[in-house]
């Protein structure tokens, strides 16, 4: 049986191409990996060969002949005496036929969506004042008490206790074993961070801030976010990343930034950034328990602030789930991070001169619960969208993308975006706080959506 | 190059006795000075049964029959993007592979990858349906050439970004060191991957906490079109362990037999505790970097003197000669593995597209 020789793609884009020359005349013996012919595509010249042994029976297409079409035959080759020939693949690119009933097609889950609701906390239940640095230690301490597969890794971590005294005390009650300091080399740290979850590990992985997770961007995005996807659902990546995120206090521009945006922009993340005590605990026992990769962002000013924790044995919030912060009717706000406490600051300001101002936390940034936000301007018509990062490609922008596009019948004010200004964050105290979102003006932002003064 | 031209790299250094906590548990060996630091046995060519001759002759010729179907598939249209074929490396991974114990030790690789995971016995059906992009591939068509992955066999990918699969395959040697499961990682990387910096990063991380892990450079002489003179200031790779005191030996990458004794004692060195070691296997690729390569930064000489001379293929069927294996025998072990091969195409074309609703599953594990 005769093989047909065909014109081969030679690159992801190729459509046809030049047969330069013939390497191998009719009747010539060849082997396979022989260099059967030159052609040339629109990129380059490049060899074709043999794949097959046997004999050249016809050139069909001669040298020289130019717009040859991929799959077009160019010559026949006779298979090598007795040995069964290989017929050569006659299908082109196109999809194949029916399935034989012996391949397996997994079935996609059915896609259901889940509404998270926040558990109830039990009535009588207790509260303790607690800091966000409190709350974010004892989230991690007690989900490596019940898991030993939880280790936390990073810069000072360990003997130090923390670069900001987050992981203070964990060495001395889990063991260096499972509380590991690193040299400073975040892009290794976070590949093996990530290459730990893959081989069936629950690592936390503290980034000193997030401003240096920048080195490690492609193990977090390339790795964490997509393994599980191009394997089919095979190779999961349970890892969390977690560290200070946003501007601190006169650091100046590498060293304050939001990289909510960054990371909520990639499928295969979930973003979390809590703003007070309880969240932080609640939603880092949860992201640590997930099996989908976390970037969780913190933020350093509001390390030290207190706030009431509920004092339970197992306290874990919903990732996903949006927190109504303060009720209100006549314009919503709607925040995350630090951005919250900004917010709920412009409200009671707001509510003195007599606008009523509901205060919405986002808390995780991917998936974003619009549910809530929604809900919530179908209640006021007006939405204020406060965030302590860049205006351009934000979390605010793609929240007055959800109100344009699923809310524009509730909408009576175009949605405002009260954002840091759009430049690198400056040293000076002065132009440090001309740059980052106040309270002032949010008020300023709610009055131009009311239509007022 | 012989293999009794492997050589070791010998740390010069004065060490420092130090004292310091080991992370991921398990007793760390005791930091010693240099001059009386273990260092691993240069190794042997490994001698090897008539049966394991033909193991390594069936899946040498396997990838190589393999990989050339996958060219012709992808000159049809039915393989698409970026497509690098391992003809001429078979020897690397099988002769690594056979050394190791799949399920307990993991294997992670760059994204010429094919080799390797048919050298782990995954099935070529799988890999090839993958290839064609059909939902019976092994990542249900998501991931293509480049992204294929075998959690049960501990073969972790398949990963498309240059050497960060080094520092994954380090997490897999510390998830071994913490869990205490015996297993080792085998990380692969190219010449290329070489010269990245997460390399380095991880090599320092793999030694200060002894991980069991063996990295081994597949230096091919080319980073796609650079050669490995062109790109690196110290060109004998098996030495870039040498400043985080990681011993290196060179290994001819083209003699499944000296793959493998190296290979036996890297296992050796790594279970004794010692932490990382790095092999280089000089190998070379006889196709171009990928499928839309046309190699033209080498000579056709060069390549064909590499062919004539050194293919692990022809090289092994002497040592089964040698061992009384009949002409007649090798060629029905040929025609046995072009019907693996061509039944593997078969059901890579004939199998069905994923279905549409694939497209949205596997984003994330869990419902939020």
């Amino acid at each position: 049986m005769a093989i047909e020789i065909k014109m081969p793609a030679l690159s992801p884009t190729m459509e046809e191409g030049t047969l330069a020359k013939w390497l191998v005349k009719e009747g010539d013996e060849v082997k396979s990996g022989d260099i059967l012919a030159e052609i040339e595509t629109d990129k380059a010249t490049m060899e074709f060969e043999a794949v097959d042994e046997g004999v050249v029976g016809k050139i069909v297409v001669p040298e020289g002949t130019e717009n040859v079409k991929v799959g077009t035959v160019i010559a026949t080759m006779a298979g090598e005496g007795g040995e069964e020939a290989p017929a050569a693949p006659v299908a082109a690119a196109a999809p194949a036929p029916a399935p034989a009933a012996e391949t397996p097609v997994a079935k996609p889950a059915p896609v259901e969506v889940k509404i998270a609701v926040d558990p109830a906390i039990p009535a009588g239940t207790e509260f303790a004042k607690m800091t966000v640095r409190e709350a974010l230690r004892d989230a991690m301490a007690e989900e490596m008490r019940t898991d030993d597969r939880v280790f936390v890794m990073g810069e000072e971590v360990a003997e130090y206790q923390g670069a900001y005294k987050v992981t203070q005390g964990l060495l001395d009650e889990f063991g260096a074993r499972r509380v590991i300091d690193t040299p400073i080399t975040e892009h290794g740290f976070a590949g093996i961070g990530a290459g730990a979850a893959m081989g069936g590990l629950r690592p936390v992985i503290e980034f000193m801030t997030f401003n240096f997770a920048m080195q490690a961007i492609d193990q977090i995005i390339n790795s964490a976010a997509k393994t599980n996807y191009m394997s089919g659902g095979q190779m999961r990546c349970p890892i969390v990343f977690r560290g200070p995120n946003g501007a601190a206090s006169r650091v100046a521009a590498q060293h304050s930034q939001n990289y909510g945006p960054w990371y909520a922009a990639v499928p295969g993340l979930i973003v979390i950034s809590p703003y007070d005590a309880a969240d932080a605990k609640g939603l880092l026992k949860a992201a640590i328990r997930s099996t989908d990769p976390v970037v969780f962002l913190e933020n350093e000013l509001l390390y030290g602030k207190s706030f009431e924790v509920p004092v339970l044995d197992d306290y874990v919030l919903p990732i996903g789930k949006a927190r109504i912060m303060r009720e209100g009717s006549d314009v919503t706000l709607v925040s995350y991070s630090i951005g919250v406490g900004v917010a709920l600051e412009a409200a009671e300001q707001l509510a003195g001169e007599g606008v009523d101002a509901e205060v919405i936390d986002l808390r995780t940034l991917r998936p974003l619960d619009t549910g809530t936000v929604l809900a919530s301007l179908k209640k006021t018509n007006r939405m204020v969208v406060v965030e302590e990062g860049w205006p351009v490609c934000s979390i605010a922008s793609e929240i007055a993308a959800v109100a344009m596009e699923q809310g524009f019948d509730d909408l009576d004010a175009p949605v405002l975006r009260v954002t840091n200004e759009d430049v690198p964050l400056p040293y000076a105290a002065n132009l440090e706080k001309e740059a980052i979102i106040d309270a002032a003006k949010v008020v300023a932002a709610v009055k131009k959506v009311c239509y007022r003064g | 190059m012989k293999q009794k031209d492997a050589l070791l790299v010998k740390p010069t250094t004065p060490r420092t006795i130090k004292k310091s906590s080991s992370p991921a548990g398990g007793a760390e060996a005791p930091a010693r000075p240099d001059h009386n630091k273990a260092k691993p046995a240069p190794p042997m060519d490994y001698t090897a049964s008539k049966e394991e001759l033909l193991a390594f002759y069936r899946q040498m010729t396997l990838i190589r029959r393999f990989e050339e179907k996958a060219g012709q598939l992808y000159g049809l249209g039915l393989i698409g993007g970026f497509c690098h074929l391992y003809i001429g490396q078979e020897a690397v991974a099988v002769g690594i592979q056979s050394a190791l114990t799949p399920g307990k030790d993991s294997v992670i690789t760059g994204y010429r990858d094919h080799g390797h995971m048919l050298a782990y016995g995954i099935d070529p059906n799988l890999i090839m349906a993958e290839l064609t992009g059909r939902a019976a591939g092994i990542s249900k068509g998501k991931g293509g050439s480049m992204h294929m992955f075998s959690v049960e066999h501990k073969f972790f990918g398949g990963h498309g970004i240059v050497g960060a699969q080094v520092s994954l395959g380090t997490g897999l040697g510390f998830a071994h060191k913490y869990s205490n499961d015996g297993g080792v990682c085998v990380a692969y990387f190219g010449d290329g991957a070489s010269n990245q910096g997460q390399v380095y990063e991880s090599f320092n991380m793999a030694e200060l906490w002894k991980l069991p892990i063996i990295y081994v450079i597949e230096n091919n002489q080319y980073a796609m079109g650079t050669s490995v003179n062109r790109s690196s200031a110290e060109d004998q790779l098996f030495r870039r362990g040498e400043s985080f005191r990681i011993p290196g030996i060179q290994v001819n990458g083209m003699d499944v037999l000296a793959v493998r004794g190296a290979i036996e004692e890297a296992l050796k060195w790594v279970h004794a505790g010692n932490g990382p070691i790095l092999l280089e296997m000089k190998t070379y690729r006889y196709r171009g970097h990928s499928m839309s390569d046309p190699a033209k930064y080498r000579s056709r000489e060069e390549v064909q003197e590499m062919r004539e001379k050194s293919d692990p293929i022809e090289g092994i069927k002497k040592h089964l000669e040698a061992a009384g294996v009949s002409t007649d025998e090798i060629k029905s072990i040929d025609s046995e593995i072009r019907k693996v091969v061509n039944d593997s195409a078969d059901f890579a074309e004939t199998s069905p597209e994923p279905d549409l609703a694939e497209l949205y599953t596997d984003v994330l594990v869990e419902q939020y």
